[in-house]
Protein backbone atom coordinates (compact mmCIF):
# COMPACT_ATOMS: atom_id res chain seq x y z
CA UNK A 1 0.00 0.00 0.00
CA UNK A 2 2.75 2.56 1.41
CA UNK A 3 4.77 1.81 -1.49
CA UNK A 4 1.87 2.28 -4.28
CA UNK A 5 1.27 5.59 -2.95
CA UNK A 6 4.66 6.73 -3.08
CA UNK A 7 4.89 5.14 -6.71
CA UNK A 8 2.11 7.97 -7.63
CA UNK A 9 3.95 10.91 -6.36
CA UNK A 10 6.95 10.09 -8.06
CA UNK A 11 8.93 11.57 -11.18
CA UNK A 12 11.76 10.88 -13.19
CA UNK A 13 13.58 13.85 -14.46
CA UNK A 14 17.23 13.67 -16.53
CA UNK A 15 19.93 15.35 -15.47
CA UNK A 16 23.33 16.39 -18.00
CA UNK A 17 26.43 15.10 -15.95
CA UNK A 18 29.54 15.52 -18.12
CA UNK A 19 32.13 14.19 -15.96
CA UNK A 20 34.47 11.38 -16.62
CA UNK A 21 33.77 7.94 -15.00
CA UNK A 22 37.24 7.76 -13.85
CA UNK A 23 37.08 11.26 -12.28
CA UNK A 24 39.21 10.03 -9.23
CA UNK A 25 41.68 8.73 -10.74
CA UNK A 26 42.21 11.58 -13.75
CA UNK A 27 42.06 13.96 -10.50
CA UNK A 28 45.02 12.42 -8.72
CA UNK A 29 46.61 11.41 -12.62
CA UNK A 30 46.78 15.87 -12.25
CA UNK A 31 48.28 15.89 -8.92
CA UNK A 32 50.89 13.79 -9.81
CA UNK A 33 51.75 15.41 -12.98
CA UNK A 34 52.16 18.91 -11.50
CA UNK A 35 53.79 17.63 -8.98
CA UNK A 36 56.37 15.67 -11.68
CA UNK A 37 56.50 19.10 -13.76
CA UNK A 38 57.25 21.45 -10.76
CA UNK A 39 60.31 19.20 -10.41
CA UNK A 40 60.82 19.29 -13.59
CA UNK A 41 60.89 15.23 -13.86
CA UNK A 42 59.62 13.14 -16.99
CA UNK A 43 57.46 10.21 -16.28
CA UNK A 44 57.32 7.12 -18.48
CA UNK A 45 54.59 4.36 -17.90
CA UNK A 46 56.14 1.06 -19.16
CA UNK A 47 53.08 -1.30 -20.75
CA UNK A 48 53.75 -4.80 -21.83
CA UNK A 49 52.10 -8.59 -21.59
CA UNK A 50 53.67 -10.55 -18.61
CA UNK A 51 57.06 -11.13 -19.07
CA UNK A 52 57.98 -8.90 -21.99
CA UNK A 53 61.07 -7.53 -20.48
CA UNK A 54 59.76 -4.58 -18.46
CA UNK A 55 61.89 -5.38 -15.28
CA UNK A 56 65.19 -6.61 -17.56
CA UNK A 57 65.02 -3.60 -19.64
CA UNK A 58 64.93 -1.31 -16.63
CA UNK A 59 68.20 -3.24 -15.04
CA UNK A 60 69.93 -2.61 -17.99
CA UNK A 61 69.10 0.86 -17.97
CA UNK A 62 69.04 2.12 -14.83
CA UNK A 63 72.88 1.26 -14.47
CA UNK A 64 73.81 2.94 -18.39
CA UNK A 65 71.77 6.12 -17.11
CA UNK A 66 74.31 6.29 -13.71
CA UNK A 67 77.24 5.36 -16.23
CA UNK A 68 75.67 9.15 -17.96
CA UNK A 69 75.14 10.62 -14.42
CA UNK A 70 71.59 10.91 -14.81
CA UNK A 71 69.32 10.65 -11.95
CA UNK A 72 66.74 8.17 -12.17
CA UNK A 73 64.04 6.75 -9.97
CA UNK A 74 61.35 3.54 -10.41
CA UNK A 75 57.49 2.83 -9.13
CA UNK A 76 57.36 -0.80 -9.71
CA UNK A 77 53.80 -2.40 -9.87
CA UNK A 78 53.53 -6.22 -9.17
CA UNK A 79 50.09 -8.06 -8.03
CA UNK A 80 52.06 -9.81 -5.74
CA UNK A 81 55.84 -10.93 -4.54
CA UNK A 82 58.24 -7.68 -4.83
CA UNK A 83 60.54 -9.77 -7.11
CA UNK A 84 60.68 -7.19 -8.94
CA UNK A 85 61.72 -3.99 -7.14
CA UNK A 86 64.28 -6.46 -5.65
CA UNK A 87 65.87 -6.92 -8.77
CA UNK A 88 65.98 -3.12 -9.42
CA UNK A 89 67.46 -2.11 -5.93
CA UNK A 90 71.33 -1.27 -5.67
CA UNK A 91 71.40 0.30 -9.65
CA UNK A 92 71.79 3.59 -8.67
CA UNK A 93 68.02 4.94 -8.37
CA UNK A 94 65.49 4.66 -6.02
CA UNK A 95 62.49 1.99 -5.83
CA UNK A 96 59.10 1.55 -4.57
CA UNK A 97 57.05 -1.36 -5.40
CA UNK A 98 53.28 -0.99 -5.18
CA UNK A 99 51.74 -4.21 -4.20
CA UNK A 100 48.38 -4.38 -6.48
CA UNK A 101 47.32 -7.13 -5.27
CA UNK A 102 44.06 -8.24 -6.73
CA UNK A 103 44.08 -5.18 -9.17
CA UNK A 104 45.66 -5.82 -12.94
CA UNK A 105 46.79 -2.32 -12.92
CA UNK A 106 48.40 0.68 -11.47
CA UNK A 107 46.31 3.74 -10.65
CA UNK A 108 46.65 7.36 -9.84
CA UNK A 109 46.16 7.24 -5.97
CA UNK A 110 48.51 4.71 -5.59
CA UNK A 111 51.40 5.93 -7.30
CA UNK A 112 50.59 9.25 -5.65
CA UNK A 113 50.57 7.90 -2.54
CA UNK A 114 54.83 6.54 -3.03
CA UNK A 115 55.58 9.32 -5.68
CA UNK A 116 57.16 12.19 -2.71
CA UNK A 117 58.94 9.22 -1.02
CA UNK A 118 60.91 7.82 -4.76
CA UNK A 119 61.96 10.84 -6.17
CA UNK A 120 63.98 14.39 -4.86
CA UNK A 121 65.14 17.42 -6.51
CA UNK A 122 67.91 15.54 -8.46
CA UNK A 123 65.66 13.36 -10.17
CA UNK A 124 65.35 13.65 -13.81
CA UNK A 125 63.44 10.85 -15.09
CA UNK A 126 60.68 8.29 -13.10
CA UNK A 127 60.08 4.96 -14.95
CA UNK A 128 56.69 3.93 -13.50
CA UNK A 129 56.45 -0.13 -14.26
CA UNK A 130 53.08 -1.29 -14.69
CA UNK A 131 51.49 -4.41 -14.02
CA UNK A 132 52.04 -7.00 -16.83
CA UNK A 133 48.92 -6.74 -18.69
CA UNK A 134 48.44 -5.30 -22.32
CA UNK A 135 44.95 -4.47 -21.94
CA UNK A 136 43.71 -2.61 -18.22
CA UNK A 137 46.83 -0.05 -18.01
CA UNK A 138 45.39 1.75 -21.25
CA UNK A 139 42.75 2.95 -19.36
CA UNK A 140 44.28 4.37 -16.36
CA UNK A 141 46.28 7.70 -16.56
CA UNK A 142 49.15 7.63 -14.33
CA UNK A 143 50.47 11.50 -14.63
CA UNK A 144 52.90 10.27 -16.63
CA UNK A 145 54.35 12.49 -19.96
CA UNK A 146 53.89 9.27 -21.76
CA UNK A 147 53.22 5.70 -22.39
CA UNK A 148 55.82 2.91 -23.12
CA UNK A 149 54.84 -0.12 -24.52
CA UNK A 150 57.23 -3.32 -24.59
CA UNK A 151 56.05 -6.08 -26.94
CA UNK A 152 58.64 -9.02 -26.88
CA UNK A 153 59.50 -10.89 -30.58
CA UNK A 154 58.21 -14.50 -28.85
CA UNK A 155 54.80 -12.48 -28.71
CA UNK A 156 54.22 -12.74 -32.29
CA UNK A 157 54.27 -9.31 -34.78
CA UNK A 158 50.49 -9.30 -34.76
CA UNK A 159 49.69 -7.90 -31.20
CA UNK A 160 50.01 -3.89 -32.31
CA UNK A 161 46.52 -5.13 -34.18
CA UNK A 162 45.20 -7.61 -31.79
CA UNK A 163 45.09 -4.44 -29.21
CA UNK A 164 45.32 -1.58 -30.52
CA UNK A 165 44.15 0.90 -27.88
CA UNK A 166 47.56 0.34 -25.97
CA UNK A 167 49.68 0.51 -28.94
CA UNK A 168 47.74 3.42 -30.18
CA UNK A 169 47.97 5.37 -27.30
CA UNK A 170 51.91 4.82 -26.75
CA UNK A 171 54.16 7.42 -27.63
CA UNK A 172 57.29 4.79 -27.83
CA UNK A 173 57.24 1.19 -28.64
CA UNK A 174 60.20 -1.24 -27.48
CA UNK A 175 60.46 -4.51 -29.60
CA UNK A 176 62.44 -6.46 -27.00
CA UNK A 177 64.05 -9.63 -27.07
CA UNK A 178 65.11 -8.95 -30.52
CA UNK A 179 68.74 -11.55 -29.74
CA UNK A 180 65.56 -14.35 -29.93
CA UNK A 181 64.37 -13.69 -33.79
CA UNK A 182 67.28 -16.30 -35.06
CA UNK A 183 65.44 -18.86 -33.34
CA UNK A 184 61.79 -18.06 -33.54
CA UNK A 185 59.22 -17.28 -36.55
CA UNK A 186 59.40 -13.53 -36.26
CA UNK A 187 58.17 -11.53 -39.78
CA UNK A 188 60.11 -7.82 -38.52
CA UNK A 189 58.70 -6.42 -41.38
CA UNK A 190 55.14 -7.25 -40.61
CA UNK A 191 55.40 -6.12 -37.12
CA UNK A 192 56.89 -3.04 -37.75
CA UNK A 193 54.03 -2.44 -40.17
CA UNK A 194 51.19 -3.32 -37.66
CA UNK A 195 52.90 -0.94 -35.72
CA UNK A 196 52.79 2.09 -38.61
CA UNK A 197 49.41 0.95 -38.88
CA UNK A 198 48.12 1.35 -35.59
CA UNK A 199 50.10 4.04 -34.48
CA UNK A 200 51.95 6.36 -37.38
CA UNK A 201 53.75 8.47 -35.48
CA UNK A 202 55.09 5.93 -32.59
CA UNK A 203 59.07 6.21 -31.65
CA UNK A 204 60.28 2.77 -32.28
CA UNK A 205 63.42 1.26 -30.42
CA UNK A 206 64.59 -2.40 -31.41
CA UNK A 207 66.46 -4.05 -28.19
CA UNK A 208 67.80 -6.84 -26.85
CA UNK A 209 68.55 -6.41 -23.32
CA UNK A 210 70.92 -9.74 -23.39
CA UNK A 211 73.60 -8.53 -26.16
CA UNK A 212 72.58 -4.47 -25.72
CA UNK A 213 71.46 -4.29 -29.09
CA UNK A 214 69.73 -1.07 -29.66
CA UNK A 215 70.35 0.46 -26.16
CA UNK A 216 72.76 2.91 -27.42
CA UNK A 217 69.65 4.99 -29.25
CA UNK A 218 67.63 4.14 -26.60
CA UNK A 219 69.69 5.55 -23.75
CA UNK A 220 70.41 8.66 -25.96
CA UNK A 221 66.59 8.81 -26.49
CA UNK A 222 66.27 9.19 -22.76
CA UNK A 223 69.00 11.24 -22.10
CA UNK A 224 68.05 13.82 -24.45
CA UNK A 225 64.78 13.92 -22.27
CA UNK A 226 65.52 15.15 -19.34
CA UNK A 227 67.99 17.45 -21.59
CA UNK A 228 65.06 19.46 -23.33
CA UNK A 229 63.25 19.33 -20.07
CA UNK A 230 66.53 21.43 -18.55
CA UNK A 231 66.36 24.39 -21.71
CA UNK B 1 39.28 -7.34 -14.82
CA UNK B 2 39.85 -4.05 -14.92
CA UNK B 3 35.84 -3.23 -16.04
CA UNK B 4 35.00 -4.01 -12.54
CA UNK B 5 37.07 -1.72 -10.64
CA UNK B 6 35.35 0.78 -13.52
CA UNK B 7 31.87 -0.01 -13.18
CA UNK B 8 32.50 0.31 -9.34
CA UNK B 9 33.71 3.83 -10.54
CA UNK B 10 30.84 4.43 -12.06
CA UNK B 11 28.42 3.55 -9.45
CA UNK B 12 29.85 5.42 -7.35
CA UNK B 13 30.03 8.51 -9.07
CA UNK B 14 26.50 8.51 -10.20
CA UNK B 15 25.36 7.39 -6.57
CA UNK B 16 27.22 10.54 -5.63
CA UNK B 17 25.18 12.69 -8.48
CA UNK B 18 22.21 11.20 -7.34
CA UNK B 19 22.97 11.97 -3.51
CA UNK B 20 23.36 15.26 -4.82
CA UNK B 21 20.30 16.07 -6.56
CA UNK B 22 18.42 14.41 -3.48
CA UNK B 23 17.32 11.71 -6.12
CA UNK B 24 15.68 8.54 -4.55
CA UNK B 25 16.71 6.05 -7.17
CA UNK B 26 18.41 5.80 -10.33
CA UNK B 27 16.55 4.17 -13.22
CA UNK B 28 18.97 5.19 -16.32
CA UNK B 29 22.27 5.93 -17.03
CA UNK B 30 23.70 7.20 -20.33
CA UNK B 31 27.69 7.05 -21.04
CA UNK B 32 30.15 7.50 -23.73
CA UNK B 33 32.65 5.25 -24.18
CA UNK B 34 35.50 6.25 -26.21
CA UNK B 35 36.62 3.36 -28.76
CA UNK B 36 40.18 3.74 -27.42
CA UNK B 37 39.63 4.57 -24.09
CA UNK B 38 40.54 1.03 -22.94
CA UNK B 39 36.87 -0.39 -21.52
CA UNK B 40 35.71 -3.07 -23.12
CA UNK B 41 31.48 -2.64 -23.65
CA UNK B 42 30.79 -6.19 -23.53
CA UNK B 43 32.62 -6.84 -20.03
CA UNK B 44 31.12 -3.63 -19.01
CA UNK B 45 27.98 -4.64 -19.16
CA UNK B 46 28.57 -7.74 -17.48
CA UNK B 47 30.34 -5.92 -14.40
CA UNK B 48 28.17 -2.86 -13.97
CA UNK B 49 25.21 -5.02 -12.63
CA UNK B 50 27.37 -6.61 -10.27
CA UNK B 51 28.94 -3.43 -9.37
CA UNK B 52 25.01 -1.90 -8.69
CA UNK B 53 23.57 -4.80 -6.55
CA UNK B 54 22.07 -3.29 -3.33
CA UNK B 55 22.91 0.27 -4.46
CA UNK B 56 20.56 3.25 -5.72
CA UNK B 57 21.34 2.62 -8.88
CA UNK B 58 20.65 -1.13 -9.16
CA UNK B 59 17.86 -1.16 -11.29
CA UNK B 60 19.45 2.03 -13.48
CA UNK B 61 18.97 0.42 -17.11
CA UNK B 62 23.04 1.77 -19.03
CA UNK B 63 23.06 2.90 -22.24
CA UNK B 64 26.58 2.78 -23.58
CA UNK B 65 26.74 5.09 -26.85
CA UNK B 66 30.08 4.33 -28.27
CA UNK B 67 32.56 7.29 -29.37
CA UNK B 68 34.53 6.56 -32.34
CA UNK B 69 38.32 7.32 -32.70
CA UNK B 70 38.77 10.71 -34.68
CA UNK B 71 41.54 12.25 -36.06
CA UNK B 72 42.96 15.39 -36.48
CA UNK B 73 45.08 15.12 -40.39
CA UNK B 74 48.25 17.38 -40.27
CA UNK B 75 48.24 16.88 -44.33
CA UNK B 76 44.54 18.37 -45.39
CA UNK B 77 43.51 19.61 -41.95
CA UNK B 78 40.41 17.53 -41.53
CA UNK B 79 38.89 15.43 -38.59
CA UNK B 80 37.66 12.01 -39.50
CA UNK B 81 36.57 8.47 -37.74
CA UNK B 82 39.15 5.83 -39.15
CA UNK B 83 38.56 2.25 -39.24
CA UNK B 84 40.56 0.59 -36.32
CA UNK B 85 42.86 -0.46 -36.42
CA UNK B 86 43.91 1.96 -39.36
CA UNK B 87 45.37 4.86 -37.77
CA UNK B 88 44.74 7.24 -41.10
CA UNK B 89 42.61 10.33 -42.18
CA UNK B 90 39.56 8.86 -43.99
CA UNK B 91 39.50 12.00 -46.24
CA UNK B 92 42.95 12.03 -47.62
CA UNK B 93 44.42 8.45 -46.32
CA UNK B 94 47.46 10.37 -44.21
CA UNK B 95 48.89 8.74 -41.47
CA UNK B 96 50.31 12.15 -40.40
CA UNK B 97 47.25 12.44 -37.89
CA UNK B 98 46.80 12.81 -34.09
CA UNK B 99 44.30 11.72 -32.08
CA UNK B 100 41.66 13.71 -30.97
CA UNK B 101 38.90 11.78 -30.17
CA UNK B 102 37.49 8.34 -28.53
CA UNK B 103 40.09 8.59 -25.59
CA UNK B 104 37.51 9.07 -22.88
CA UNK B 105 35.15 7.42 -21.07
CA UNK B 106 32.33 9.57 -19.51
CA UNK B 107 28.92 10.32 -17.69
CA UNK B 108 26.46 12.11 -20.26
CA UNK B 109 23.73 11.99 -18.11
CA UNK B 110 21.32 10.42 -15.11
CA UNK B 111 17.82 9.72 -15.26
CA UNK B 112 16.38 10.59 -11.42
CA UNK B 113 13.36 9.41 -9.66
CA UNK B 114 12.26 11.77 -7.23
CA UNK B 115 9.16 11.95 -5.08
CA UNK B 116 7.11 14.96 -6.18
N1 LIG C 1 66.61 -13.62 -24.57
C1 LIG C 1 66.17 -12.54 -23.91
N2 LIG C 1 65.44 -12.72 -22.80
C2 LIG C 1 65.00 -11.62 -22.15
C3 LIG C 1 65.28 -10.30 -22.61
N3 LIG C 1 64.69 -9.43 -21.77
C4 LIG C 1 64.08 -10.16 -20.82
N4 LIG C 1 64.25 -11.48 -21.04
C5 LIG C 1 63.75 -12.59 -20.23
O1 LIG C 1 62.34 -12.58 -20.22
C6 LIG C 1 61.86 -13.00 -18.94
C7 LIG C 1 60.88 -11.97 -18.38
O2 LIG C 1 61.56 -10.74 -18.20
P1 LIG C 1 61.09 -9.64 -17.16
O3 LIG C 1 62.04 -8.49 -17.30
O4 LIG C 1 60.92 -10.22 -15.81
O5 LIG C 1 59.68 -9.25 -17.76
P2 LIG C 1 58.56 -8.26 -17.13
O6 LIG C 1 57.91 -7.61 -18.28
O7 LIG C 1 59.18 -7.38 -16.12
O8 LIG C 1 57.59 -9.31 -16.44
P3 LIG C 1 56.35 -8.98 -15.42
O9 LIG C 1 56.79 -7.87 -14.52
O10 LIG C 1 56.14 -10.26 -14.71
O11 LIG C 1 55.21 -8.60 -16.31
C8 LIG C 1 63.07 -13.19 -18.06
O12 LIG C 1 63.38 -14.56 -18.02
C9 LIG C 1 64.15 -12.43 -18.78
O13 LIG C 1 65.43 -12.94 -18.56
C10 LIG C 1 66.06 -10.16 -23.79
O14 LIG C 1 66.36 -9.06 -24.28
N5 LIG C 1 66.47 -11.31 -24.41
MG1 LIG D 1 58.55 -7.01 -14.15
ZN1 LIG E 1 43.84 14.12 -44.46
Amino acid sequence: MNDLHAKDNIVTRSVKVETSVLRRNDQAALANRQLLTERGIVALNLISSPGSGKTTLLEVTLVRMRERGKRCAVIVGDQQTDLDAQRLYGKGAPVRQIETVSSCHLDAQRVGDVLPEVIDDQTELLFIENVGNLICPAAFNLGEDFKVVLLSVTEGEDKPIKYPVVFSRAKVVLITKCDLIPHIEFDRDKCLRYLRQVNPGAVIFELSAKTGTGFEQWIGYLAELGRQDER
Amino acid sequence: MHELSIALALVDEVEQISARERARNVCGISVSLGELCGVEREALEFCFPLAAEGTCVERAKLIINEVKTEVLCAECGRRSNPEMPCMICAGCGSSNVEITGGCDFIISSVELEQDE
